[in-house]
């Protein structure tokens, strides 16, 4: 498969990711770390179910559940208890560990014996081609329910409360209910995310979520830089940055290993990219001042 | 309308720094009254209002409002009567939010947020026809982003946003504390007449001994955890600015 269509179906299919990490980082303010293990779990969910021959329509609401149960966890761990939420984060994604091995049963699972949903549903005779289609139309109809999502009543209270926790409860909003909802949907995305690339890479691995966080960061941060440049206020324009700073962050971390750097060094330079992109916006802002 | 009953209030129980905020208030304040809370730093004001808001629980004693036993209720579910003006801008407004969006919550403030798009043409005209009355020049720009404002024009819009669904009590806590005179002149202005219009019940804490003479028509002192003055209608009106300021001599 040619490069660019290999980047681009990776980065579609991480698309899922970087709108959780949207919602539960830009919206909710919550530095999320239950991905990383949410992520896995979508992949071994996934794994388990399709080596037990079930078919896509089981499969993917029990992916979905499974990350809205990881990211509940951490919702009533963090406002229950009153735990830093990154600590609550850091807590389910350790005990996703043992969770996500014992699905599996062993640390890595081959699925690309068992129906695949690329091979169930045909947009082309390119196989490649197909699944690109198929990522395609899960990154537009999940991009769609978001967006949707973010402008009803509800997403308005859920956006007003990562921004004025005071006036969103003085307006009748239960906080601590809204933030263990919004992070069982950032996780149930990442758990989506997990389907897709464990269908698309035909196995999953006990460590494939190991600094996914990392990459879901990296897109959302390359969007908002773009949303900041143009001054974008409209939702769908932020969501389909979003999208693309996921297209983006893959083709950049594709490319360098592309250039022959050992793939050992992956995280390091993915890491390394993330800092940049952190950093470069701040850098600029005091030279300018 | 709200009915303050043996309500103590202590921060702290038992450990060194332990505080005694609140040392037995019993308070009525009756539908349509406009009361206005004075006192020092640490008398006890705020610690009532939030009591009142919902935002601290009473250690003892019991929060009527409108015949309603909220003693136990969380601030979030007593906003089926109250609205709030909080003393920093921000904390009443969502700075990410364009004006529209702000207003769209305010306006189910007492109902469901639920998974229906309610901005629409209608809903926008009228929030523009509403925002006009405050002759701010604001009604123009409701796609803003509320960020872009000033406190003033954000404590004035919070005040509308409070009438924007059915609101008995309104609770405002130093509106005008971070304001300039002249803003905090026309937000005074704007809660005075939104409470006659409305007719609500209004409770105002203010430092502010100009507006605690100029508005509202009950005057309360407190301190140390106590009213110690309370006077009514009657009497404010015959009141004199400069006894305000020998309370605190």
């Amino acid at each position: 498969m040619d490069f660019y269509l290999s980047t681009l179906i990776q980065g579609l299919c991480l698309s899922a990711l970087a709108l959780g990490i949207f919602i539960s980082m830009k919206i909710f303010n919550i530095p999320d770390i239950t991905t990383d293990g949410s992520y896995t779990l979508g992949g071994a969910v996934t794994a388990k179910l399709l080596v037990l021959h079930q078919p896509v329509f089981v499969v993917l609401p029990v992916v979905i559940a499974a990350g809205a149960l990881a990211g509940m966890a951490t919702g009533l761990i963090h406002t229950k208890l009153k735990i830093n939420a990154l600590l609550a984060g850091i807590l389910v994604m350790t005990a996703l560990y043992s969770i996500n091995l014992e699905i599996m049963g062993r640390s890595n699972i081959p699925v690309g014996n068992f129906a695949s949903i690329f091979s169930i549903i045909n947009f082309s005779a390119n196989p490649d081609r197909n699944t690109f289609w198929i990522i395609l139309a899960f990154a537009i109809v999940t991009t769609l329910l978001i967006g949707y999502l973010l402008k009803t009543d509800f997403g308005i209270a859920m956006r007003a409360t990562g921004n004025s926790e005071s006036m969103i409860r003085a307006l009748g909003v239960n906080t601590d209910r809204m933030k263990i909802i919004g992070l069982a949907l950032a996780n149930a995305l990442t758990a989506l995310s997990g389907y897709l690339v464990t269908e698309n890479q035909g196995y999953a691995d006990i460590n494939m979520g190991i600094g996914i966080v990392i990459t879901g960061l990296g897109s959302v941060i390359i969007a908002e830089t773009f949303i900041n440049w143009f001054k974008i206020t409209s939702v769908w324009l932020s969501l389909t940055w979003v999208l693309s700073g996921a297209f983006i962050f893959k083709f950049v971390v594709g490319f360098t290993l592309n250039l022959g750097i050992d793939p050992i060094l992956l995280k390091l330079i993915t890491a390394v990219f993330v800092l940049l992109i952190v950093s470069l916006p701040r850098l600029s802002f005091k030279n300018s001042s | 309308m709200i009915d303050i009953r043996h309500v103590h209030k202590v921060y702290n129980k038992g450990k060194a720094n332990e505080v005694n905020a609140l040392n037995g208030v019993d308070l009525e304040i009756s539908g349509q009254e406009f009361v206005v809370i004075v006192g020092s730093n640490g008398s006890g004001k705020t610690t009532l209002l939030n009591l009142v808001a919902g935002s601290v629980l009473p250690t003892s004693g019991s929060i009527h409002i409108d015949g309603n036993d909220v003693t136990k209720l969380a601030d979030y579910q007593r906003s089926t009567w109250i609205a709030r003006v909080f003393q920093n801008p921000l904390s009443g407004t969502a700075s990410d939010l364009s004006i529209l969006d702000n207003f769209r919550l305010a306006a189910i403030r007492t109902k469901v947020k639920g998974l229906k798009i309610g901005i629409d043409e209608k809903f926008k005209n009228k929030v523009k026809e509403k925002i006009y009355t405050l002759g701010m020049g604001l009604e123009n720009k409701v796609e803003q982003p509320m960020g872009t404002l000033s406190g003033g024009q954000r404590q004035a819009l919070t005040l509308l946003m409070s009438v924007m669904d059915t609101c008995k009590v309104l609770l405002l806590d130093e509106p005008t504390a971070a304001l300039d005179p002249k803003s905090a002149n026309i937000v005074m202005e704007t809660a005075d007449k939104l409470v006659k219009e409305f007719g609500l019940t209004a409770v105002l804490v203010t430092h502010n001994l100009k507006d605690a003479f100029s508005y509202g028509n009950r005057i309360i002192q407190m301190a140390e955890g106590r009213i110690i003055k309370d006077i009514d209608s009657k009497n404010k009106a015959s009141l004199k600015q400069n006894d305000l300021f020998d309370w605190f001599a």
